[in-house]
């Protein structure tokens, strides 16, 4: 996997999580900060896209909360986490500090990879030099796909595996945030709701950093507006650089949609969901023409496979039994696999990957033809799709 | 409103022995790797005893039955 | 407690005792079973289970007879201490105490069982793996405390139990080389 993440840093007023900070974090009352975010809409950036203020309430309840910012990151095709953590550390912090005020708490966790040590370093070069009064801690988690779930990071945090369980960790007074939600918390906190609600959509307000990979000239991360049309997103990163076949949209837990439905599409919940797709992890990886989607998909539900924490027997059983059905092309199998394993895992792993190959089984239908009389479109492309390569737990 | 009894596999602690659908052959069924598929609808009144029977002999004890409003 | 002379209480004593030990030879060959997910058409899986738990407080029974019959009898000369606690004594060596720390982790082993909704998995069954410990020791007492030594059809029986245990150790190992120790085999 190439190393060389291009950085959108504009200084035009649009850039918001990435433009560097140039007024302090005001002191505001707790319930004043609970009300801006809860009319700023804001949703968890992490993939699940639950609301923040719901969360916060439900944490600010508790007896010793704790704050954890998850940079995790387990979705390898995902850089845009580690980019907020190197270049806007502050604002990380800050919304982190915002959020811990809220809930009452005196601790707040960082949780980066442990993969990618110039991340880290940056992050708690710029934690030290912070004396906000919080008792702060920096944690690296294992380079797990599953490792930056909530209950899995919290699970670990305790002493345990990074395998998720099924206690929800807002319940125990524990708030788990994605860093780039931290980050919105913290503009949230400077300039208020309406002005949160000013970019994006009247029902996806805000603005997202979107990691963008595959056939496009300059693969990285950008910071654009929700709504933002798929061209005008994919021009951000230098437009194509060959001619697509098909866009994964939202991470390995997301879908391919073919790329002349997915070029017009606007980057947003409402208008991805006639093609079961969602924002997800907001990974695009654009699949050129010459490219086989059926073996990249193969690839990754084998890997999706490997990273089941096994805890849980239809997850550990089944998408090996995926990875295997979608290798020999036994569609009939697929389609019988898929309502036996979705659903019946501890967390949403079994239903992601379900989803992702469901959708691969759908939109490379004719490569399966192709596949099945002994040709392949991309057979000598090298691999678009990027893995994760550890394995430990803890 | 009527109460009803949802019958609920925690699974993680499961771990395929199948008691369940041996127990609750009207209920639940196995998965082609032996782990238990849970019932959508609730638990009928009359099934209700044999449900809990199989609750209690679960040998994870991973079964549970909880009350959902309808 | 008042020791009494009566042959009976002897031969109840050592009669109960063989019982007991056949009895949990069945409960671990049962319990085994379990864990294997043995079960056939006409003896479901459950019922393995169900019959390892009847027959494992059938097995106490017949125990705690024999436990009693040799506090009470005058030639077995067997004090409560000695009954309950692993310690060597001058009659019986080790083989006494062998069998008392055998009772001592089957009461750990039923009582966890007993008050299983009560405790995390994880800790009822690190107990229960003290069964494993537990037969052995009830066997080398049964076998090394002598009184029934020398009789042919005694060997016979500790062969055959101490067989039939052995080939369903093997059989539970054989579950250990599958890399998914969740599933140990197809439903039924």
């Amino acid at each position: 996997m190439s190393t060389a993440v291009a950085v959108e840093r504009r200084t035009d007023v649009s850039a918001r999580l990435l433009a560097p900070i140039d007024t302090p974090l005001p002191r505001r009352r707790r319930a004043e900060l609970l009300a801006e975010i809860n009319a700023s809409g804001l949703t968890g950036r992490g993939g699940a896209a639950f609301p923040t203020a719901v969360k916060l309430a439900a944490v600010a309840r508790a007896r010793n909360p704790v704050v954890v910012a998850n940079g995790t990151e387990g979705e390898p095709a995902s850089w845009k986490d580690k980019v907020l953590l190197a270049e806007n550390p502050h604002l990380v912090i800050d919304g982190a500090v915002v959020a811990a005020r809220i809930v009452g708490g005196r601790r707040l966790i960082f949780a980066v990879g442990r993969e990618n040590r110039t991340v880290r370093k940056r992050f708690e070069r710029a934690l030290a030099q912070r004396g906000d009064g919080f008792d702060c801690f920096v944690e690296t988690m294992p380079d797990r796909f599953v490792a930056g779930e909530e209950s899995a990071l919290v699970n670990l945090l305790n002493g345990g595996e990074a395998k998720p369980t099924l206690q929800k960790p807002y319940e125990r007074g524990v708030l788990v945030q994605n860093v780039e939600t931290l980050a919105n918390v913290g503009l949230i906190a400077r300039y208020g709701a309406e002005w949160f609600r000013e970019r994006g959509t009247a029902d996806e307000p805000g603005t997202v950093l979107v990691t963008v990979l595959g056939a496009v000239r300059s693969p990285g991360v950008a910071e654009v507006e929700l709504g933002t049309p798929m061209r005008d997103v994919l021009q951000r990163f230098g437009g194509l650089s060959a001619l697509p076949h098909a866009v994964l949209v939202g991470g390995y837990f997301g879908t391919w949609v073919r790329a002349h439905d997915a070029l017009d599409l606007p980057l947003a919940e409402a208008a991805l969901k006639p093609f079961g797709a969602s924002l997800g992890a907001r990974s695009i990886v654009v699949l050129p023409q010459d490219a086989c989607g059926l073996a990249e998909s193969a690839r990754v539900a084998r890997y999706l496979a490997e990273e089941s924490a096994g805890q849980c027997g239809p997850c550990v059983f089944g998408l090996a039994a995926m990875a295997d059905a979608l290798e020999t092309l036994d569609v009939d199998r697929l389609h019988r696999l898929a309502p036996q394993i979705s659903g019946r895992g501890a967390c949403a792993h079994p239903n992601g990957a379900t989803r992702f190959v469901a959708s691969a089984v759908d939109v490379f239908a004719d490569e399966i033809a192709r596949h099945r009389t002994g040709r392949c479109s991309g057979s000598s492309h090298p691999p678009v799709l990027p893995l994760g390569a550890s394995r430990e737990w803890r | 409103m009527e109460m009803s009894m949802q019958l609920r596999v925690n699974p993680i602690l499961c771990d395929g022995y199948g008691h369940c659908a041996e127990l609750l052959p009207e209920l639940v069924e196995l998965d082609e790797w032996g782990y238990p598929i849970m019932p959508r609808e609730p638990v009928a009144r009359s099934l209700e005893s044999a449900a809990h029977h199989a609750v209690k002999m679960c040998p994870r004890l991973a079964l549970s039955l909880e009350k959902s409003a309808r | 407690m008042r020791s009494l002379n009566n042959p009976i209480i002897w031969y109840l004593m050592r009669g109960s005792g063989v019982v007991a030990l056949i009895l949990f030879t069945i409960v671990v060959v049962l319990g085994i079973a379990t864990t294997r997910r043995f079960g056939t058409t006409r003896l479901p899986r459950f019922v393995t289970l169900g019959v390892h738990r009847s027959v494992s407080l059938l097995a106490v029974v017949f125990l705690g007879i024999h436990v009693v019959t040799a506090l009470a009898d005058s030639y077995a000369k067997v004090g409560l201490a000695q009954a309950l606690l692993p310690l060597p004594s001058a009659k019986y060596g080790l083989w006494l105490g062998m069998g008392a720390l055998s009772l001592d982790l089957l009461a750990a082993v039923v009582v966890t069982s007993l008050l299983r909704h009560r405790m995390s998995q994880r800790v009822w069954k690190g107990v229960h793996w003290l069964a494993y410990a537990s037969w052995p020791l009830a066997f080398a007492h049964s076998v090394g405390i002598g009184t029934d030594k020398a009789a042919g059809w005694f060997l016979d029986m500790g062969v055959a139990c101490a067989g039939l245990v052995a080939i369903t150790v093997v059989w539970r190992l054989l579950a250990l080389r599958n890399p998914y120790p969740k599933y140990l085999g197809t439903a039924s």
